[in-house]
């Protein structure tokens, strides 16, 4: 899993070594992928290319970037991208986040109201809405694997992937991936009880997206993580599910220029 | 060679199989009638007191949201047989302490059942099947260090001390830890612990004198297990008492064909089944490991028993079954394949098998098969570190 076009290096952070993707020039856009990192080869990031240099780094753990033990939370690597912040230098950086990346794009908003112009999460993870038993978030650990792919597509022949193509190098990043998915988000379930009470910090003019049929986190639970960030808007991705960036491209796309220019 | 009996304490009063998708994890409990449940707890713990009497040792485990097996709490099965049994010796196999996450209770609770049975209990320590990390939540990445962490500790607090200490670990942070009671054995109850593929796990429990086990796998591999374990043994020196321990389907009756029909009641064992989301969770196995499950060359391996033939399982010593002088036959036969162990732990009652039958085939074990094995040697370290690789 590679990005086809720009430069892939590695950056020590904190003492840690990142794995950074970069394509395109312009103004600096931090892209936070999802945790199945299906955004590095997606059109979507080819077209915000063309206006933004796109920053993807992949988290600890994901792709190639180290996984120390300390790191447990999404709450964690916020802290490391922090660093990677100051190590880029970067400045009115515009912060788009997916799925798990928009859960720790908005750890990092509460953290830092210095060198973020504007924030951008796309159905995102992150809070608890609910009561206990409230499924705020589809079990996907717990649900028979057809459920949680009909749950993240609108058309779930485009979330098959075909093992047998990929090499070694490709099925060790997916199984990373899966891995350390579970190690940071596990327990407490895909959210940080703590979150909900940080968000009212960001100070960032904020935007979440959602796939209109979402089946892992509905469209009303993004309506409700978006009143917890003060002055955030809501937009929703018609025809498209968990993915509206890989499924809804251009509908995606208008959104988001809309919000980033 | 010591004998073990075992028994999961199956709970098979299903609705048919093939209308089940699953035997575990989210098996619906409205299927449990306490009034079958009770009389097979009394049967079951019946079963292991006859064991007793026969002169067998006594095994027993956990599990957790499963039909499979209703001991949910290995020390109280333990606990109640402390205290009704008086020969055999007792082994949990065993406390799953990633999963439990308080390593010191159990720790008491061992002290404690040591005390009670006046120092016949061996403390056996699991990681856990995978389906367990949905009962219990824990962490599926975090599992082998959490285990490793967790008997150390146990092991210290077990220990004699002069004041309490502190312990601040990776996943266990306590404060004034002053074990009352200390078990009745010096230093402490003997270890066990269970593995299949990882050999680090093996000789890291091999150097510490913990005694290995593995259930129902091809000899070839137990022997591979077994090998691994006996070079770390005399690699690191034997800091206590170890031994290596295996586990198959065991059934013993007078006749060939009486023996076959038995045998196939403890197939059920392998039989149980479970959706796919609970066989393999997220990181529970290595990357390497799961990079093969993506290509389908990894399964588990139940899934790859169950597709075979009672007769191959047979060969492969995974079941053991026949008249006395056979099943002595095949245990001697194994024995000599992998090397030689020191601890036959049979599953000898599984699924519908009726307290008659299992009750009978012990009782044939114990009086007919038993003596012929006995005094097979206790395994030993290997010779020459060639014979290792």
């Amino acid at each position: 899993m590679s990005t086809s076009e720009g430069t892939t290096s590695s950056v020590k952070v904190g003492g840690l070594t990142l794995e950074v993707h970069r394509r395109g020039a312009g103004k600096p856009l931090l892209l936070l992928a999802g945790e199945e990192q299906l955004e590095l080869d997606a059109p979507f990031v080819a077209e915000l290319a063309r206006t933004h240099e796109v920053i993807i780094p992949s988290a600890p753990g994901f792709g190639h970037s180290e996984r120390p033990d300390w790191i447990t939370s999404p709450d964690d690597i916020a802290y490391m991208y922090l660093d990677l912040i100051d190590v880029l230098e970067l400045r009115d950086v515009v912060v788009v986040g997916f799925a798990l990346g928009g859960w720790i794009a908005a750890e990092l908003a509460t953290k830092t109201d210095r060198s973020i112009s504007k924030l951008v999460l796309v159905d995102s993870y992150g809070v608890k809405l609910g009561s206990p038993t409230d499924r705020d978030i589809l079990d996907i650990w717990t649900s028979r694997p057809e459920k949680v792919l009909a749950a993240k597509w609108a058309d779930p022949a485009m979330g098959k992937r075909d093992f047998s193509k990929m090499n070694d190098d490709e099925l060790t990043i997916i199984a990373r991936n899966i891995e350390s998915f579970a190690r940071f988000c596990w327990e407490p379930y895909m959210h940080n009880p703590k979150l909900k009470q940080r968000l009212h910090r960001i100070k960032a003019p904020t935007l979440l997206i959602w796939g209109e049929k979402d089946g892992v986190i509905s469209t009303s639970y993004g309506e409700g993580f978006a009143k917890l960030i003060p002055g955030a808007r809501f937009a929703v991705v018609p025809g498209a599910a968990h993915y509206p960036q890989i499924e809804a491209p251009e509908a995606f796309l208008s959104t988001l220029r809309g919000f980033i220019g | 060679m010591d004998a073990w009996h075992f028994t999961e304490m199956p709970y098979p009063n299903l609705p048919p199989i093939d209308s089940l998708s699953t035997m575990r994890v989210s098996l619906p409990n409205k299927l449990f009638d306490p009034k079958i449940g009770a009389d097979l707890y009394n049967r079951y713990l019946d079963e292991y007191m006859i064991a007793d009497d026969l002169g067998l040792n006594l095994l027993c485990n956990e599990h957790h949201q499963t039909a499979t097996c209703i001991d949910v709490a290995a020390p109280l099965t333990a606990a109640i047989l402390a205290r009704q049994t008086s020969k055999g010796r007792i082994c949990i196999l065993g406390n799953p302490i990633a999963n439990r996450g308080d390593p010191l209770r159990i720790a008491e609770e061992m002290a404690m059942i040591d005390c009670i049975s006046h120092g016949r209990l061996d403390v056996g320590f699991v990681r856990g099947v995978p389906y367990e990390i949905f009962a219990a939540n824990t962490n599926p990445t975090t599992t082998v260090e959490r285990l490793w962490e967790g008997i150390d500790l146990v092991v210290k607090a077990w220990a004699p001390c002069d004041e309490p200490f502190n312990f601040e670990g990776r996943f266990t942070q306590r404060r004034a830890i002053n074990l009352w009671p200390r078990p009745y054995q010096t230093p402490h109850p003997g270890i066990w612990i269970t593995g299949s593929s990882d050999l680090e796990n093996i000789k890291r429990a091999a150097g510490r004198g913990f005694v290995f086990a593995t259930f129902l796998q091809p000899h070839e591999k137990v022997k591979w297990m077994f090998e691994g374990y006996r070079s770390a043994y005399r690699d690191t020196g034997l800091p206590g008492g170890g031994g290596t321990a295996y586990m198959p389907l065991v059934y013993t009756a007078e006749t060939e064909e009486e023996a076959e029909k038995g045998a196939k009641e403890l197939t059920w064992y392998l039989n149980a089944k479970a959706e796919p989301q609970y066989r393999n969770p997220p990181g529970y196995v290595p990357v390497d490991f799961n990079v093969n499950a993506l290509k389908g060359t990894f399964t588990g391996r139940t899934d790859a028993m169950r597709a075979k033939t009672m007769e191959f399982l047979k060969e492969e010593g995974v079941m053991v079954y026949g008249t006395p002088d056979s099943v002595a036959k095949q245990i001697k036969r194994l024995y000599d394949l992998v090397g030689g162990f020191d601890h036959l732990l049979m599953m000898q009652q599984a699924g519908w098998l009726d307290h008659a039958r299992t009750v009978k085939s012990m009782s044939l074990f114990a009086k007919e098969v038993y003596p012929q094995i006995r005094d097979l040697p206790r395994t030993k370290p290997l010779e020459s570190r060639a014979a290792a690789e």
